[in-house]
């Protein structure tokens, strides 16, 4: 039995020795990472995170992110819903090309995108904007949405929505009431995914942000060139990093379950 | 409010789903859709529910056309084959849920709730979700939705056919009386039979997308007016051979002939297909009109109280179901009696002789 638990027990451990490296590295003062090997911070300090909550300039990259991302997660969903709707109920021309042409935007890196998009938003006065950043991630994440819908959808028969019709439920109000509530859980993880795309993405919105938009990705960066080597500082921007993601993971992650054994995601 | 079927017709792609068909059903009806799987029956269901529109023709309601009237905006009820309820609502919730979208006041969804809970035995579950129910109490609970709006016409899709033996014997038995005096039009489509025997009424034998005739159901099942209306009105399947009339008398092939009877008397001479019921030819001989068979059994099929066997009769495979237990073995040579009083005749282009 000891034999068979030690291998996952090793493989976790693996797993998080870098995350925990990363929470030790950020209550350790910056000389004490430079000045050589520990597991335990000597002397903990909280002067990382003091800093990142009081410089607008850390804290800003958070709110700017955070924005950015939600917008990102409300346009996707917004658009991706009537689409999956629209492909899982009906058959049209070109279809399925339609359906795989949005799958192969998804595969395509983002560098292939930034240019044009720079340009193009640099043209139209979007450049350096919330906006802009989210309607780049789209690019990737309404198609990743859309797919992933349309497979809670299809498991969703056709005879309800006649039922409903029936009824007397008008399109819209069965769409809300009826159709959205039988696929919540399918919305939870096309939400998810659309959060954590857009969370991680970093060339698109580095691109396309200068000062007022700037993600915290980016400020971490630049601030690693800048201001020589403050280590422990962008450790604890790297722990806050990851938190919002965890977040949102820990409420989605019975559905994911469910989106898996549904063949999606 | 009587329901008409003006020259619908239904095309996908190149493919007829529904042939051009003409149809009048009569308030406070109850009419059966007969057809095997693919006949076309909750097509031309849907085409009168107008959750599909036809390619031609027209769908009139108490004599307004309602053709391009969405379903919302008819006065009907769709039952579906699959137990179809709103997985996220109670069943309570469930029921009442086209009242509450008409603006009911609240003391009359109750009153109606309450007298279609009592109808259809659902009391007890009103509070859980669809999906803790057994498969009867689920499609109870669709029929529930279905009655509770009191529609003009209620369309039923094979509502029985997912149902476990028992539980369909049961609801069968309830669903006429169900609804007796209520005035609408009753829709029931059905792939069975003896089905649309026990629910009475009126029924159109559909083959294909066509409406091979339509009656009460009794005329239909008795003196069905060609042969199409008469195989799907047929289980175990009809026996059908094509035969010679001359000198008076019905010939088979050279050795098997008798004299011609009832309708094939005053038929004129020549070539006819003959078509009779599995249960007229049985492996006991009586009366005058008896004549006897002989075939080798291929298939026995025994039940508690009727016996089927298949046997090779010429050419072909002929079907004899009777009342007892009867010792076929298979492979062995058995004689048959055809009732020849019972038998059907069909003219070449597929019409009976009467």
């Amino acid at each position: 039995m000891k034999l068979k638990s030690l291998a996952p027990i090793l493989y976790i451990i693996f797993l998080m020795l870098p995350i925990y490296w990363l929470l030790s590295m950020s209550f350790k003062t910056t000389n004490e990472i430079l000045s050589g090997f520990s597991f335990f911070p000597q002397e903990w300090t909280l002067e990382n995170y003091a800093v990142i909550f009081n410089d607008p300039t850390w804290y800003w990259g958070y709110i700017n992110s955070t924005t950015y991302v939600l917008i990102n997660t409300v346009i996707s969903l917004c658009v991706a819903l009537p689409a999956a709707y629209a492909f899982s109920r009906y058959r049209f021309m070109g279809d399925k090309h339609l359906f795989f042409w949005l799958l192969t935007n998804r595969m395509a890196p983002p560098a292939v995108f930034a240019l044009p998009f720079f340009q193009l938003y640099s043209a139209v006065g979007l450049f350096d904007t919330h906006i802009a950043v989210a309607l780049a991630h789209c690019l990737f994440n309404i198609p990743l949405a859309v797919w992933i819908l349309e497979g809670f959808m299809k498991s969703i028969p056709k005879e309800l929505d006649e039922t409903a019709y029936v009824d007397g439920y008008s399109f819209p109000r069965f769409f809300v009431t009826i159709f959205m509530p039988n696929i919540k859980a399918g919305i939870g993880v096309a939400a998810f995914f659309c959060f954590m795309f857009s969370w991680v993405e970093l060339l698109l919105a580095k691109t396309l942000t200068s000062i007022d938009a700037k993600p915290i990705a980016a400020t971490m960066t630049k601030t690693a060139s800048s201001a020589g080597y403050e280590l422990g500082l962008l450790a604890a921007a790297g722990c806050l990093t990851i938190i919002p993601g965890a977040i949102v993971v820990y409420f989605v992650r019975n559905h994911i379950a469910k989106g898996f054994a549904m063949g999606r995601v | 409010m009587k329901l008409e079927l003006k020259d619908v017709a239904k095309r996908v792609g190149a493919e007829m789903h529904i042939h051009e068909t003409n149809l009048v059903l009569e308030p406070g009806e109850f009419n059966v859709l007969l057809g095997a799987t693919n006949a076309g029956k909750t097509t031309l269901m849907k085409l009168m529910a107008g959750l599909d529109t036809p390619t031609s023709g027209s769908v009139l309601f108490g004599g307004v056309d309602v053709t391009k009237t969405p379903p919302q905006k008819r006065s009907i009820s769709f039952v579906h084959q699959f137990f179809i309820n709103y997985p996220h609502l109670s069943v309570r919730d469930n029921i009442i849920s086209p009242l509450k979208l008409s603006k009911m006041s609240d003391a009359e969804i109750n009153k109606r709730l309450e007298s279609t809970v009592d109808l259809l035995r659902l009391g007890p579950m009103l509070d859980r979700k669809p999906h803790e129910l057994s498969g009867g109490q689920q499609q109870r609970c669709a029929l529930a939705r279905a009655l509770i709006k009191d529609s003009t016409a209620v369309f039923l899709d094979e509502p029985l056919a997912n149902l476990d033996y028992k539980l369909r014997e049961e609801l069968r038995a309830e669903l006429p009386a169900i609804f007796a005096d209520r005035g609408s039009i009753v829709v029931y489509a059905t792939s069975e039979p003896a089905e649309a025997l026990m629910l009475g009424g009126h029924t159109a034998a559909l083959n294909e997308g066509h409406i091979a005739q339509f009656g009460a159901t009794s005329d239909v099942y008795r003196t069905p007016i060609n042969q199409t209306a008469a195989e799907v009105f047929s289980d175990p399947p009809l026996n059908t051979t094509s035969v010679k009339k001359f000198d008076g008398r019905i010939h088979v092939n050279e050795t098997l002939s008798w004299p011609a009877e009832g309708v094939a008397k005053s038929m004129q001479d020549g070539n006819y297909t003959l078509a009779v019921r599995p249960h007229f030819v049985s492996p006991t001989g009586h009366g005058d009109s008896a004549v006897e068979l002989s075939g080798r059994i291929q298939v026995t099929e025994l039940s508690g109280s009727e016996s089927v066997a298949h046997f090779s009769m010429g050419s072909g495979t002929w079907v004899s179901q009777a009342n007892g237990l009867h010792p076929f073995k298979v492979g062995e040579h058995h004689h048959f009696y055809l009732d020849s009083s019972k038998c059907f005749y069909f003219d070449s282009h597929g019409q009976a002789v009467r």
